[in-house]
């Protein structure tokens, strides 16, 4: 007897609970429950302590009282107002994006509800702490016209991103030098702590890119002068720790300077983690260019397009989209190596914290320090790997 | 100059480093006039017709296009190349933009036309190719046939003169073979300059105006389809078109 396809029916589906799953996953023989257990009871180990440490022992005022030098270093408290309207931009826009293009992103309030939730679980001062519920309101209104009106708003969204480096920099460097202006200038000596690391990731991110996309391309240049100029640099900066480049950024780039120029301390260690990053960047673009099929070439070449159009329309594109995990990687890297400006007598958040670290009554309490400090590197860190699956999955509608 | 040929090729050589690939090809094509180019895997079609729109570059010989001759000169080729349309047996769809970015780029960018006029045009060619319903899909989503009849909507869109196929039914399945052809021969006979290489038989007795037998980089024969078919004069010819058409 032969049934008729209609009658046949897909195989009932396993209703999956957790103590199914558990069974399947975790318990399927003697020897996966035995590793499961092994492994449970390590974990256990490992966490109990720390968190015992972490509730019991650790001393947390020193993070406490050195919460605002760790943030923004020696910024000048009554200037602070400036930082926090740059942050809720930035959030504001974050609202609108996730609501535009985070399709169904359920943690997106989540998101935007942690300053509020940060302002009542830690014991901040007044001040932050209503600057901080200011965010999570900011950011919620965003995402909220965002979920409204999400084809009218994606045009200045987009281009609320492209100036919001020009206004970070606007606001937290200011305007004049005049004391009565709103915005006097704030020397960047004066910048540290995570303000300091951050600007000089974003900074570093933003102007990398482009540099990197242009030696990747020069890298493959017909002109053989471009293409030497642009193996020599990577091979050379590649070559070489950040370290070193940092120092001679710091030592060497007045020199190509002319008399009588001098070049902020913070500018210098911008510049060298641009180039630093940029030949990197570029190896890994081209990577993602060497993926392209000749095809791709020869049908726009075909059409009429020149040389610049097939690169910035059919090649580009494609090569970018294929190379994102690799770049997101190469800046999360990027960021937590803005670390090293340490070294060179910057006081981002590892500066700060050696600072922290060499007053008297704080003796001693490296532990708690470096802990606060690597969470925080580890939050930011899983928020560009966060947003970079987004992205990939976004992108790869279509893709052969 | 209207009545003159439009593709002249004089004595063109091509060399890969010491491979002799094309040993001194001569042609002229009128306007609106069909040609199929046919002969054995690795005599040169592919590398000849890639002359033609210099994907490839020929290092003897001269080939005049539409008056204009190939040359160095990067602005005659994009000239000659906005003009003459090629569809590739690989398709090449551009993966990562919709059918109707596909089609419309070319026209926007390089004819500089507004979105909304390129847009009409494009929508007009796909219902042309008979796919308007397709129009918003990503390449990957289609079949093989519609893509190669994208690709073919793509060319059109530029408003060549001259259309080249390269094999554009050898990638095929073999139930998708006729709805490209189809679309070809309706490009045929709406006066169409093309050059077409393919071993679709079909296609070369029912539209071409002259066949070009190709072999280790010559053109041993040429002819109209009865000429070829039916008396080939070339011992070569004969038992190429026995080994084709045996099946
Ligand atoms: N880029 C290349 N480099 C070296 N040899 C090539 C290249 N392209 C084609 N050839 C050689 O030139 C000959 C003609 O190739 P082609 O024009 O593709 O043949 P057909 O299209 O008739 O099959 C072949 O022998 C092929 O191996
Ligand atoms: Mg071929």
């Amino acid at each position: 007897m032969t049934k008729t396809a209609e009658h046949i029916l897909p195989p009932v589906l396993e209703r999956s609970n957790l103590l199914g799953w558990m069974r399947r996953n975790l318990f399927g023989s003697w020897t996966d429950a035995l590793l499961t257990l092994i492994g449970v009871w390590i974990v256990y180990w490992a966490a109990s302590g720390l968190l015992r440490w972490a509730l019991y022992t650790a001393e947390w005022k020193v993070i406490v009282v050195n919460a605002r030098l760790l943030m923004i270093g020696q910024y000048p408290i009554e200037q602070v107002g400036r930082l926090w309207i740059w942050l809720g931009f930035l959030i504001f826009l974050l609202g609108n994006s996730l609501a535009i293009w985070g399709r169904g992103s359920r943690i997106a309030p989540a998101l935007l509800a942690l300053p509020a939730a940060m302002a009542f679980i830690f014991p901040f001062g007044a001040d932050p702490r209503k600057w901080l519920i200011a965010m999570t309101v900011i950011g919620l209104i965003g995402w909220g016209l965002g979920r409204v009106k999400p084809e009218a708003l994606k045009r200045s969204v987009i281009a609320g991103w492209v100036i919001s480096l020009p206004i970070i920099i606007l606001l937290t460097y200011g305007l004049s030098k005049s004391e009565a202006s709103i915005v006097p200038i704030v020397r960047t000596n004066l910048w540290g702590g995570l303000l300091l690391t951050f600007l000089l990731t974003v900074v570093g991110i933003l102007f990398s890119f482009p540099i990197g996309v242009l030696l990747a391309l020069g890298r493959r240049s017909e002109l053989p002068a471009v293409r030497w100029f642009s193996v020599g640099y990577i091979e050379l900066v590649r070559g070489v720790p950040l370290i070193t480049i940092l120092f001679m950024a710091q030592l060497m780039l007045p020199l190509f300077l002319p008399e009588g120029w001098t070049v902020d301390r913070v500018v210098r260690a911008m510049v060298g983690i641009t180039l630093f990053s940029a030949a990197y960047l570029a190896e890994n673009v081209r990577g993602g260019l060497q993926a392209i099929p000749k095809g791709q070439f020869e049908a726009a070449a075909a059409l009429g397009l020149s040389g610049a159009q097939t690169m910035i329309f059919i090649i580009l594109p494609q090569a970018l989209r294929l190379v994102i995990p690799i770049l997101v990687g190469q800046f999360i890297a990027l960021y937590k190596d803005t670390s090293l400006v340490a070294i060179v007598g910057l006081l981002d958040l590892v500066g700060i914290a050696r600072t922290v670290l060499a007053q008297p009554e704080f003796l001693g309490l490296q532990r708690e320090v470096y802990v606060f400090i690597s969470l925080i590197f580890w939050t930011l860190s899983y928020g560009m790997s966060y947003v970079s699956q987004r992205l990939e999955e976004r992108l790869g509608v279509g893709i052969r | 100059m209207s009545d003159g040929p439009i593709i002249k090729v004089e004595d063109v050589h091509k060399w890969y480093g010491n491979f002799h690939a094309l040993k001194g090809i001569n042609v002229e094509v009128k306007r609106r006039e069909v040609i199929v180019i046919f002969g054995p895997s690795g005599s040169g079609k592919s590398t000849f017709i890639r002359t033609l729109n210099r994907l490839e570059e020929h290092q003897r010989g001269r080939i005049f296009v539409d008056g204009i001759e190939l040359s160095h000169d990067v602005r005659n080729i994009e000239q000659i190349r906005s003009e003459t349309g090629m569809v590739f047996q690989q398709f090449n769809l551009f993966p990562h933009l919709t059918v109707m970015q596909n089609i419309v780029l070319a026209p926007i960018q390089v004819r500089k036309w507004t979105k909304q006029k390129a847009e009409e045009t494009a929508m007009q060619l796909l219902e042309r190719v008979g796919i308007p319903e397709q129009a918003y899909k990503y390449p990957g989503q289609l079949s093989g046939g519609q893509q190669q009849r994208v690709a073919i909507a793509r060319s059109l869109a530029m408003q060549p003169k001259i259309m080249l196929f390269d094999e554009p039914t050898s990638a095929l399945d073999p139930e998708m073979i006729k709805e490209v052809l189809d679309v070809m021969v309706e490009l045929a006979k709406s006066g169409m300059t093309i050059l077409a290489v393919t071993h679709e038989m079909g296609f070369a007795r029912a539209v071409a105006d002259r066949m070009l037998f190709f072999d280790k980089g010559e053109i041993v024969e040429q002819g109209t389809p009865e000429q070829i078919f039916n008396a080939p004069k070339e011992d070569r010819t004969k038992l190429f078109l026995s080994q084709i058409l045996r099946h």
